[in-house]
């Protein structure tokens, strides 16, 4: 026999807690499944320097604010899965850690979810198993040399755990740029492969560069409102760390650091990666868009004050366009290329050719079937902290009309 | 948000046509395939002549209008007989070219009318790697720089960000910065 339920909420991170807190609210019967423990990503998949890049104040779940001393800093991964665990504890949300989902299908009725300790039958089922699962690694990472040892965010701990020589990191979003400097001041030779990337500064007239984001509406747009929602979902995270000196880490700072900045890499040949000769536009498309996002800022603010500028991103006189990786010179790639999500346990036909989920603010295209924590899923900020409590409370809507008609 | 009403820009680029086809062509990746010909015909020397009209694209067979006839040779200073441009200077030709259909394109698609775009093109070229004189020297350009005057009615800010997203959809642009492999047979 199937335990019975109303709806089953896959994945306890700040997602799927933020989902059962507004079930709960509306006396919805459920259970929360979780595979590890609470906050899992954040105890298990970061490395361990790690830092949010939003700022205290703005760690809010639903109900549950940060209450310490330093509104302006920065939690720590173990701080964020604590008040995570803090958030879970205080909405009393029925989790249940250390049960994998191993499939979902649907039935007349809703759904039955498969799970290593038995089955459960819902009318409704919320996907909150994150969209960072695993690592995207291009294609060319399967030949590189042997001799180059390969390790991706998920892998990476710190730089004393990296093999001797020179590190390249490919990819300069948070992920990369964080740890290009981090592999850099532990004394490493470090050479950045950069495409195209978002730029901010951490403070723009003496304000952490997120309260502008979120006070001046850019953060609220909904996804109804974006003028281009594929390339809105597809965006990279922004070049920034949380430091307690609110340092920014561009591409002008790793330059300070001795990082050697190459352009995107496009292909191996022969054990040697060939990278594009396109990095001074890639540059100029990044200052723009920072420019523009600046300049919005101003205009919203209408004091006709404007900060200081940013000076563009300095190229470098010459950039290499090729690396020999049989040299010795290069003993660690680290992938900073991204993150995917995993659906590989969904029997449900809801996702698409590139591996993303089809769905509409979160309805998924399968009555009853419902996701949060997505790139842009309701609003720009949906994949934020702070960003799950508009999203969850409209889906959870969404969710309780559904449950209410069949 | 200013809601004066400005006058429509006209570049002479179709835009809506272009973005219907990407729309159509999302959900159709098999008519996307294009297929780009020329067939060259060695004269003597070093002065080679190319003809261009067939392609394939959307799935069939396309033509252009007429016949493109194209001479490549070398200037007197390689002691040639200067019949036409030499095969290197073709692709500064498709680079400016590409990026300044670009540049009317996106301006077309922001709104943005242009008055004049003028690009200027350099590619920086060590001959020693061509004639054998110095392995170390490669055989093409070293560097290539381009310089875009543009009269618009825009801002300096607007026009740099034209010429920047030119860049980015650039198939020629790509295909001079990014590798791209190449098979050459003997039939
Ligand atoms: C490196 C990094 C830095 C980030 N920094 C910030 C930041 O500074 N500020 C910010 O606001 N956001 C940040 N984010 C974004 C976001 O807050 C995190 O990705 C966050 O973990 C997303 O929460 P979530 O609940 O959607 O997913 P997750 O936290 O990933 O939670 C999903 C849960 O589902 C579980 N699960 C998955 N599959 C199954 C299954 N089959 N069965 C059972 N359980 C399953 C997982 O174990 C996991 O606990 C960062 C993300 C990354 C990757």
């Amino acid at each position: 026999m199937s335990e019975v339920t109303s709806t089953v909420v896959i994945g306890a991170g700040h997602a799927g807690l933020a989902a059962s807190h507004f079930l709960t609210e509306r006396s919805i019967d459920h259970v929360v499944v979780e595979r590890g423990e609470v906050a899992n990503s954040w105890r298990r998949e970061r490395w361990e320097s790690l830092r949010l890049l939003t700022p205290n104040w703005l760690s809010r779940l639903p109900g549950h604010a940060y209450s310490g001393a330093d509104p302006d800093g920065y939690m720590s991964a173990t701080e964020v899965g604590d008040f995570i665990a803090d958030f879970a504890v205080g909405s009393q949300a029925p989790v249940r850690t250390g049960v994998t989902v191993t499939s979902v299908r649907r039935t007349e009725a809703g759904y039955d979810v498969a799970t290593d300790q038995g089955a459960i039958r819902a009318g409704s089922v919320v996907l909150a198993t994150g969209a960072c699962n695993r690592p995207s690694v291009p294609g060319l990472a399967a030949g590189l040399p042997a001799s180059v040892e390969q390790v991706t965010a998920f892998d990476y701990r710190s730089p004393d755990r990296l093999a001797e020589g020179g590190v390249l990191v490919v990819g300069a979003s948070a992920t990369g740029v964080q740890l290009a400097s981090e592999i850099r001041r532990s004394g490493r030779p470090v050479t950045l492969s950069v495409g195209e990337h978002t730029r901010m500064p951490r403070t723009y007239q003496g304000r952490d560069v997120l309260w502008w984001m979120e006070e001046s509406g850019i953060w609220g747009q909904r996804y109804d409102e974006v003028d281009d929602l594929v390339r809105a979902r597809r965006l990279p995270s922004p070049q920034l760390v949380g430091t307690p000196e609110r340092a920014t880490l561009d591409l002008n700072a790793l330059t300070d650091l001795g990082v050697d900045l190459v352009g995107r890499w496009s292909a191996l040949r022969d054990g040697t990666a060939l990278f594009s000769g396109g990095l001074r536009n890639v540059f100029a498309l990044a200052d723009l868009k920072q420019q523009r996002l600046l300049d919005g800022f101003d205009a919203w603010a209408a004091d006709g004050a404007t900060g200081e500028r940013p000076e563009p991103t300095r190229a470098p006189a010459t950039s290499r366009l090729q690396l020999d990786l049989t040299s010795g010179e290069i003993g660690t790639v680290v992938w900073a290329t991204g993150y995917r999500p995993d659906y590989s346990w969904l029997d449900v036909p809801v996702v698409d050719g590139k591996g993303q989920l089809r769905h509409d603010g979160g309805v998924v295209d399968s009555p009853g079937l419902y996701a949060l924590g997505l790139p842009v899923l309701r609003r720009r900020k949906s994949t934020f902290i702070h960003g799950i409590e508009d999203d969850a409370r409209e889906v959870v809507d969404h969710l309780a009309g559904w449950l209410g008609r069949s | 948000m200013t809601t004066t009403e400005s006058p429509v820009a006209d570049n002479g680029v179709n835009v809506q046509a272009l973005l219907d086809a990407r729309e159509v062509l999302k959900g159709a990746p098999e008519a996307a395939q294009f297929t780009w010909r020329a067939t060259s015909q060695w004269q003597n020397g070093v002065h080679t002549q190319v003809k261009v009209q067939p392609f394939f694209g959307l799935g069939e067979e396309q033509s252009h209008a007429a016949e493109h006839v194209f001479d490549a040779d070398h200037p007197a200073v390689f002691a040639a007989e200067d019949n036409g441009i030499t095969p290197i200077e073709y692709l500064l030709v498709g680079l400016s070219s590409c990026l300044s259909a670009g540049v009317a394109s996106v301006a077309q698609n922001r709104g943005i009318q242009l008055r004049s775009v003028e690009a200027s093109v350099e590619g920086n070229h060590d001959i020693r790697g061509i004639l054998g004189a110095d392995s170390d020297v490669r055989n093409g350009f070293n560097d290539i720089k381009v310089t875009f005057k543009i009269d618009a009615d825009a801002s300096q800010q607007e026009i740099e960000a034209l010429v920047a997203q030119s860049q980015k959809r650039s198939a020629v642009f790509d295909a001079l910065t990014n590798p791209t492999d190449v098979t050459v047979e003997v039939v």
